[in-house]
């Protein structure tokens, strides 16, 4: 029925900061930025990934009334967005260093699961983005969450 | 709202963000102040009229989420747990878990289930409330 997923979105408050951000600081390119009048078309993806892309959408009118706006802002900036974007590593431990240096902000510094190690991080505007590290890439056999269940 | 309001939120998330981080360190009120630029006085009001509850139970459930995750991912004994996620002693950790929880730590440890979902969603579903579920779930 379904081929895909080839986009998501996530509310940013300023789509020139938006594009600074996922692009230069967290390392996604540009796959489309667009004027197409009544709004900037603006998305970016993981390099090489084009098709598999996330809309950077600023909230407002005339798609939603002011207050309604005002709404969506505020739910940003308190971080209420939820898991707003999740993207994969084969290097984690490097990916933490390089966005250490550019001054990330970090909800989460690596931490080890069975599933892997991730990290959580914070866009400029409050929006959560965690990054993980499989545990099949790390080379480490995949704990079977069931096994782990204690009767 | 105001452009302010909005920063004043992005701070104060920022500073939510630096409890979650170091959640095993006591609480930093003036560093935290510090971090969302407001005075130590206006920081824990300023912070409960942002996020509804005050940095200090904040940070209690922050510890005992984690406490719940090691006593589920991890074989370390209870009184290692217990320091490991910030508490300064057993009888404290003990109370404060069960008192949201609703069961002692090694009657958790002994329920427990590994969840198989990443850790932000522990971190954000697994954290006990503050809204009374586990004790009217526990007919307490």
């Amino acid at each position: 029925m379904y081929t895909g997923i080839n986009m998501s979105q996530i509310f940013v408050l300023d789509q020139d900061k938006a594009k600074d951000f996922y692009v230069n600081t967290l390392g996604l390119e540009v796959s489309n930025d667009l004027d197409l009048g009544f709004m900037r078309w603006l998305t970016v993806c993981v390099p090489g990934h084009k098709g598999r892309d996330v809309l950077l959408e600023k909230p407002g009118p005339p798609a939603m009334d002011a207050k309604t706006t005002e709404t969506v802002r505020e739910l940003v900036t308190k971080g209420a967005t939820g898991f707003t974007l999740g993207l994969t590593t084969d290097n984690i431990q490097k990916t933490f260093e390089t966005l250490k240096a550019r001054g990330v902000e970090f909800t989460q510094e690596p931490t080890k699961h069975f599933y892997g190690t991730d990290i959580g991080i914070r866009d400029p505007f409050g929006n959560n983005i965690r990054i993980v590290q499989t545990a099949e890439v790390w080379g480490e056999p995949h704990l079977d969450p069931p096994a782990m269940v204690k009767s | 709202m105001s452009r302010a309001v909005e920063e004043l939120n992005r701070r104060m998330l920022r500073a939510r963000d630096a409890i979650d981080r170091a959640y095993a360190q006591p609480l930093d009120i003036h560093n935290l102040a510090e971090i969302a630029f407001v005075s130590e006085a206006h920081f824990i009001r300023t912070f409960r009229a942002t996020f509804g509850e005050t940095p200090h139970r904040y940070l209690q459930r922050r510890r005992v989420e984690r406490a719940m995750f090691k006593l589920c991912e991890t074989d370390r004994n209870i009184t290692d747990i217990c320091f490991d996620v910030g508490f300064n002693s057993l009888g404290t950790f003990s109370r404060t878990f069960r008192d949201v929880v609703g069961v002692t730590p090694s009657e958790y440890r002994e329920r427990a289930e590994v969840k198989a979902v990443p850790s932000c969603f522990t971190m954000a579903y697994m954290r006990p409330s503050s809204f009374g579920e586990a004790r009217s779930s526990n007919g307490t």
